[in-house]
């Protein structure tokens, strides 16, 4: 399986990405935002950092960048493309994925582990996945997810909703949190179910030294889907 | 030619900031504060001497950067 991990100015979670999708079996490329063509891809991700130094608005320049004419093709023709962290405010920016990242509700920067409950596994990213609740690590100032009612309604009819804030058990209320998104989102998918942008960094959950393995769980499991 | 540019959010949308001003200006002793909203204002300088044309540049800028329409409006002043 191939895939690219797309370099911004100021992205800062590529290399862990890269190191997490060799360990389990992915061919990667590293791809210069100035590039204009993708390599051969079963997978594209956009990785986390500070994008352009988060000016204007998390994600906004980088989604005029000129790879994302490809990732867009690449997108459309139902290629699976992954946004975590800023890749995921890329994708919003970029029009891919429904709603907007606003400033986190307390204004603070928030870096600790948190746990997702997956709210659909019908899809390459979560089918198969025998937790229903899996532990990753979030690290964002922007991660407050916001749409417009009618637009909240949409993407729940449609199954958009790809994992929520939760405790342990997969309980989702206000006080599991942490940035004030709507519904406790922390991920959703386009229509199709092809594109992904989420919060929480699966990368850094893949070492038993160094954290948890609900990262290993989510990149092997999604390396056997797309065989 | 200059022309300016204010993006708002819009309504519905939560401005953590603008709470928080309000807060600070209310210990402030500014009393009888209903809300604030924070914005942002652009200063565009623009290669071109027909108003009408730099305003519709500006518009198709603010549609396709400056302002994100799922939380902001824009006005062009």
């Amino acid at each position: 399986m191939n895939s690219s991990v797309i370099t911004f100015p100021g992205s800062n979670c590529d290399r862990d990405m890269d190191v997490a999708l060799k360990k389990f079996g992915f061919k990667n490329k590293m791809v210069w935002h100035n590039d204009l063509e993708l390599p051969k891809s079963d997978l594209v991700v956009l990785p986390g950092g500070f994008s352009y130094g988060d000016y204007l608005r998390c994600g906004s320049m980088a989604s005029k960048s000129k790879i994302m004419k490809s990732v867009h093709n690449f997108a459309k023709s139902g290629g699976k493309v992954m946004g975590i962290c800023n890749g995921f405010q890329i994708l919003v920016e970029a029009g891919l994925l429904p709603g907007v990242l606003l400033r986190n509700k307390y204004l603070e920067f928030i870096c600790k582990n948190v746990f997702v409950k997956v709210n659909n596994k019908d899809n390459s990213y979560f089918k198969d996945i025998k937790k229903n609740t899996l532990e990753f690590h979030i690290a964002h100032n922007e991660g407050n997810y916001f749409c417009s009612k009618e637009q909240i309604k949409e993407i729940d009819d449609n199954n958009q909703i790809a994992l929520f804030y939760s405790n342990e058990f997969g309980n989702i209320n206000e006080d599991n949190n942490p940035n004030g998104s709507i519904k406790n989102i922390a991920g959703v998918f386009n229509k199709e179910k092809n594109i992904l942008g989420m919060m929480p960094h699966p990368e850094r959950m893949i070492d038993p030294a160094l954290s948890g393995e609900d990262g290993s769980i989510f990149f092997e499991n999604l390396i056997n889907n797309l065989r | 030619m200059k022309i300016s540019v204010i993006i708002t959010l819009k309504k519905d949308v939560l401005d953590p900031q603008g709470k928080v001003i309000n807060q600070t200006l209310d210990g402030m002793g500014f009393e009888n504060i209903n809300e604030v909203r924070q914005g942002k204002y652009f200063e565009i300088y623009i290669k071109e001497n027909d108003k009408k044309i730099a305003e519709e540049k500006v518009e198709e800028m603010c549609k396709k950067l400056l302002a994100n329409l799922v939380i902001e409006n824009y006005r062009i002043i």
